[in-house]
C-alpha cells in the first residue's frame, strides 16, 4: 500500500494515496466548514442531553436540567385552558337549565365540551356515534324516544344520578318476570304489544292478550302501551325497542327481563361536564323542549320526529378547520 | 495514517470575483432589481376587498387560513391550485433546464441574486478584485477593521430588511411594521426575523458559492435533465486552443501560413489538417484564440475555469462569456469564443479520428476542402430551443395553466360539502320514520353574511331539516364556513325509509344573489340495516 498521493489522470483529482490492486481512492475533501458543522451538531447533542430528558436509568431517565416533561407540559397546557374557559364554566355551573338553550355562546360552549365528555365516559357503552347497542339494551341517543325524559333537566338528572344503581337518588325501576304464566298466555300478550306499534301478528291472540296486558301490564305501561317516563316503562307502541321488538326478543324479556344499568356521573364529572355533556346528548337529534304540561308528555312521543326547533344554530361560525372538535364522522 | 497523507477537510478558498460589464452584466443586474423589488415592495401594495376582509394585495392568512393575491383567494380546500402551480413549478424547471440549463441557477436563484447584492456591497466598500485579495491577506490593523466592519455593517441591514420583508407576507405589513418598531408583534414575527436574517447574512456573506456545490440539490437534479442539445455556457475550445500569450498577427499568420483562409478567419482557430501537428502547435507556433488572460476565471462568482468544461460548480451565470467578449473585442477576434452553446454544437471531427482528451476537440473538416467554404455552421440558437422534448414540457406546462385558470374562474363563490354520517347509518323514529344525518359545511365567499337556504330533490316522502332552523336557511358570515347538521327524514311509507340506498341531492341556494350549487350523496333506508343497529322494523 503505498502512501503518495498524487494527481489522478483522468479525474485531475488528488488521490489519497491508498492502492489496492492497483485501484486508488481519490480524495474530495469535504468543506471544513462541514466538520465544524458537525462539531457543533455534536456539542448541541451534548448539552440537549444535559438540559432535558434523555440518559436512560435503571428505572425512569434523567431528569434534565430544565425540569421538563412533556407531561408537565401537556397539564400546563390543560391548565391554561381551563383558565381561559373558567369563566363560561361557571356560566355553564350556574345558569338555569331552561335558559341554556337560548344562550348562544354558551350552548355551543357546553355541546363542544360535551362532545369531548361523551366520548371519553359515554361512548364505550352508547358508542363513538352515540346509537346504542340493541343486543346490549343500551338505548340510542339519536332518537326521539327516551326512558326517563329528554328534555335537558331530565337528561342532566338521568346523567348526575344515573340509573339502578348505589346513588341515593338514582332513577329505579324494576320489571318483575312473567315466567309463571302459561306459554299461551305469554305469547298472546306478545301478538298484542307487537299490534300496538303495527307489527305482524295474529289478530286473534293479539286480542286475547289485550286483557292480559291490561291486567298485567297496564299499570307500567299504560293501557295503551304508551309507557310511563316516571318510572322508566318503556312505549311500547312506538317503533323504537331497547331489546329488540321480534317476537321472542319481546317474550324473553317477558320471561326474564333485563335491566339496563348507568353509573352516577355527577361526582365524577362535575356540575359542569354533567351539563356539558347532557346538552351534547340533548342536541344529537332528539332532544325535547321543555315542556310545561306534563299531560303532553305522553302526547309527545306521537310527535313528528322534528327536533327541538328552538334552539339557535350551533357552531360553525369559525373559519374552516379551527375547531378541534370538529370530529369526522366515523364509518 | 502517514503525516504527509493528504487532509479529509479542505478549507474554503476565497474567491475575490472581477467586476465585469456586458450583455449579461445588464441582463443580471435588470434581474436583480426586478426579483428584489418584487421582493420588497410586494407586501405593501393595497387591494381594496371590502370591509370585512384584508386590504393587503398578496397576504398569507395563516391564522384564518386564507391565501390572498389581488382579486383571487384561495380557501384550504382549494389547496390543488397550490398542488397545480407547484406541477407547473416543476414543468418549468424541465422546460428551462432542458433549453438553456442551468438559467435558474445564474439568474434568478436567492441564492445567486442575494449573493450578487453582497458582492457589489463589498467592491463598493473594500475594491475590486485585486484590492480585496490584498486586503484579505493583510494583517488586521485599522483599516481592514473599518473596511470589513462597514461591510458587515451594509450586509447586516440588507439581511435584516430581507427578514424582515418575508414576515409581511404574513399579516397587515403597516400594522406588523408599527408593532415591530414598538416591540409590540408576535415573537414568532422576531424570531422569523431573527433566522432570516442569519441565514442570509451568513449564506449570501460568506458561505455563497458553498451553499451551491455542497448544500443545494439542484446541481446534482438539474446535471441530469441537461441533454447534448441544451444551451450552456461553455468554451470552444477547438477554436481556442491551444491557448497561449502570443501577439494577434503572429497567431494569424501561422495560421494563414497553414491555410483555411475563410475558415479561420471565421472560427479563429488553429486549425490543420493533421491533429498531431495542432498538437504539436503547443509549443506556439500556431495558436488558438485563447490568450489565456484568465478574464473568465477572475470574474467567476464560483471560482471555476469554464474552459475544463462542464462542471457542476457552474451556474451559468454568464458573466465569463462578458469577459471573454471583451477581451476579443480588444484583439480583434470574434466573440463566442465563450458562449452559451450546446455540448453538439461543434464541428464534425474527421472520419476515424481520435478525438482528444478535451471533448470539443476536433478539426474542422471543412476548412481543409480547399474551396475555402466551410462545411460547417453551427445550429442557430432557436433550433436548441424549438426541439420536440421543450415543446413537449411547453404544451404539458400550459395545459395545466389553462386548467388551473379555467378552474379557477368556474368555482362558485357559494361551497358546500356534504359529509354523511355513518355512525350510525340511519336512525329510526318513533313513528317508525327513518332519519339519516349529513355534517354540511357552507362556504361563504362573499364580502358579506348572506343567508343560505337548504333544500333536497330526492323522492316523494324525503324531507330535510336543518338542526336549529324551522326554515332551513343558515346566516352564513362573510368569509367564513359554517358548519350544519342537516337531517334527511323518511316517511314510514317512503320507499326511501325501506330501501337500502336512495341518490339524493342537497341544494344550497344564496337568498340574495340567487346562486345555487349542489352535492349529491345517499341516503340510507332499512336495507342498509346493519346488525347493530337493532330491530327497527
Amino acid at each position: 500500500m503505498a502512501d503518495t498521493p498524487k494527481i489522478d489522470e483522468a479525474t485531475g483529482t488528488e488521490t489519497t494515496g491508498h492502492t489496492w490492486d492497483g485501484i486508488e481512492e481519490l480524495n474530495t475533501p469535504l468543506p471544513r466548514w462541514w466538520l465544524w458543522t458537525f462539531y457543533a451538531t455534536v456539542l448541541w447533542g451534548l448539552i440537549y442531553t444535559i438540559l432535558f430528558p434523555a440518559w436512560p436509568l435503571v428505572s425512569g431517565a434523567t431528569s434534565g436540567l430544565l425540569g421538563f416533561s412533556t407531561r408537565g407540559e401537556v397539564a400546563a397546557e390543560i391548565e391554561r385552558v381551563e383558565l381561559s374557559n373558567a369563566e363560561l364554566t361557571e356560566s355553564l355551573t350556574t345558569i338555569d337549565l331552561a335558559a341554556l338553550p337560548a344562550n348562544g355562546a354558551l350552548h355551543r360552549f357546553a355541546v363542544q365540551a360535551g362532545r369531548s365528555v361523551f366520548a371519553a365516559n359515554c361512548s364505550q357503552c352508547h358508542g363513538a356515534g352515540a346509537a346504542g347497542v340493541v343486543a346490549s339494551g343500551y338505548p340510542n341517543l339519536l332518537d326521539d324516544d327516551w326512558l326517563w325524559g329528554g328534555t335537558l333537566e331530565e337528561i342532566v338528572n338521568t346523567v348526575r344520578h344515573g340509573i339502578r344503581n348505589d346513588d341515593v337518588d338514582s332513577r329505579y325501576s324494576e320489571m318483575p318476570p312473567f315466567d309463571w304464566m302459561e306459554g299461551g298466555e305469554l305469547d298472546r300478550i306478545v301478538h298484542h304489544v307487537r299490534s300496538l306499534s303495527g307489527l305482524d301478528h295474529d289478530a286473534n291472540a293479539a286480542d286475547q292478550g289485550a286483557a292480559l296486558f291490561l291486567d298485567n301490564c297496564s299499570a307500567c305501561h299504560g293501557e295503551n302501551g304508551l309507557g310511563n317516563r316516571d318510572i322508566g316503562a318503556p312505549n311500547l307502541a312506538d317503533a323504537i325497542w331497547l331489546r329488540g321488538g321480534t317476537h321472542e326478543a319481546i317474550l324473553r324479556q317477558l320471561m326474564a327481563p333485563r335491566h339496563g344499568v348507568m353509573p352516577p356521573w355527577g361526582e365524577r364529572l362535575g356540575e359542569a361536564e354533567v351539563r356539558a355533556v347532557s346538552a351534547y346528548v340533548h342536541g344529537l337529534g332528539g332532544g325535547e323542549a321543555q315542556i310545561a304540561d306534563p299531560v303532553l308528555e305522553t302526547e309527545a312521543e306521537d310527535a313528528a320526529a322534528v327536533p327541538d326547533a328552538t334552539y339557535p344554530a350551533e357552531a360553525g361560525e369559525t373559519p374552516e378547520e379551527t375547531g378541534a372538535d370538529d370530529v369526522a364522522p366515523a364509518e | 495514517m502517514a503525516s504527509d497523507a493528504p487532509p479529509l477537510f479542505a478549507a474554503r478558498q476565497p474567491i475575490f470575483p472581477r467586476r465585469v460589464s456586458g450583455t449579461f452584466r445588464r441582463l443580471k443586474w435588470a434581474i436583480l432589481i426586478v426579483t428584489l423589488a418584487i421582493y420588497y415592495v410586494t407586501p405593501w401594495i393595497r387591494w381594496d376587498r371590502g370591509p370585512n376582509l384584508p386590504d393587503q394585495a398578496v397576504l398569507v392568512d395563516l391564522l384564518n387560513r386564507r391565501f390572498h393575491f389581488f382579486w383571487i383567494e384561495i380557501w384550504p380546500h382549494e389547496f390543488y391550485f397550490v398542488a397545480g402551480l407547484l406541477v407547473m413549478a416543476g414543468l418549468g424547471l424541465f422546460l428551462f433546464t432542458s433549453a438553456l440549463g442551468r438559467v435558474w441557477c445564474g439568474y434568478a436563484c436567492p441564492q445567486t441574486v442575494w449573493t450578487d447584492l453582497f458582492l457589489t456591497v463589498e467592491r463598493w466598500i473594500e475594491g475590486d478584485r485585486n484590492a480585496r485579495i490584498r486586503l484579505d491577506a493583510a494583517p488586521w490593523g485599522p483599516r481592514k477593521w473599518r473596511l470589513r466592519l462597514s461591510k458587515w455593517v451594509v450586509w447586516l441591514l440588507i439581511a435584516i430588511a430581507t427578514g424582515g420583508a418575508w414576515v409581511f407576507y404574513f399579516a397587515n405589513a403597516p400594522t406588523l411594521l408599527r408593532d415591530l418598531v414598538t416591540l409590540d408583534a408576535a415573537p414568532v414575527a422576531y424570531a422569523t426575523i431573527a433566522i432570516l436574517t442569519a441565514t442570509t447574512f451568513t449564506l449570501g456573506g460568506f458561505l455563497r458559492e458553498q451553499v451551491c456545490i455542497y448544500m443545494c440539490p439542484w446541481p446534482r437534479i438539474q446535471a441530469a435533465m441537461m441533454d447534448p442539445g441544451t444551451l450552456t455556457v461553455g468554451y470552444r475550445d477547438w477554436r481556442g486552443e491551444p491557448r497561449g500569450k502570443g501577439g494577434v498577427k503572429r497567431r494569424q499568420a501561422a495560421a494563414e501560413s497553414i491555410g483555411g483562409g475563410e475558415a479561420v478567419a471565421r472560427y479563429g482557430a488553429a486549425v490543420d489538417k493533421d491533429h498531431a501537428t495542432q498538437r504539436s502547435s503547443r509549443t506556439g507556433e500556431i495558436l488558438g484564440d485563447c490568450i489565456d488572460c484568465n478574464a473568465c476565471v477572475a470574474v467567476c462568482p464560483m471560482g471555476i475555469d469554464i474552459r475544463e468544461g462542464q462542471q457542476m460548480e457552474c451556474i451559468t451565470c454568464a458573466l465569463c462569456i462578458d469577459a471573454c467578449d471583451a477581451v476579443m473585442d480588444k484583439i480583434g477576434r470574434p466573440r463566442g469564443l465563450i458562449d452559451y452553446l450546446a455540448l453538439d454544437d461543434r464541428p464534425p471531427t474527421q472520419p476515424g479520428e481520435v478525438a482528444d482528451v478535451v471533448v470539443f476537440a476536433g478539426t474542422p473538416a471543412g476548412n481543409v476542402s480547399g474551396t475555402g467554404q466551410p462545411a460547417w455552421v453551427p445550429k442557430p440558437v432557436w433550433r436548441h430551443i424549438f426541439r420536440p422534448r421543450t415543446i413537449l414540457y411547453t404544451v404539458a406546462w400550459s395545459a395545466i395553466g389553462v386548467f388551473l385558470v379555467v378552474a379557477l374562474f368556474v368555482r362558485p363563490e357559494i361551497d358546500m360539502t356534504v359529509a354523511p354520517v355513518r355512525n350510525p347509518t340511519f336512525v329510526t323514529l318513533s313513528d317508525g320514520s327513518v332519519r339519516n344525518a349529513y355534517d354540511v359545511r357552507l362556504r361563504n365567499k362573499h364580502g358579506e353574511a348572506r343567508p343560505f337556504r337548504l333544500s333536497l330533490s330526492a323522492d316523494e316522502g324525503l324531507g330535510i331539516e336543518v338542526q336549529g332552523t324551522a326554515d332551513t336557511v343558515v346566516e352564513v358570515p362573510a368569509d367564513a364556513t359554517r358548519r350544519e347538521r342537516v337531517y334527511v327524514v323518511a316517511t314510514p311509507e317512503a320507499a326511501a325509509a325501506s330501501r337500502g340506498r336512495t341518490e339524493v341531492r342537497l341544494w344550497v341556494e344564496d337568498s340574495v344573489s340567487g346562486e345555487r350549487s349542489f352535492e349529491d350523496t345517499i341516503f340510507n333506508g332499512r336495507e342498509s340495516f346493519d346488525e347493530r343497529s337493532g330491530a327497527a322494523g
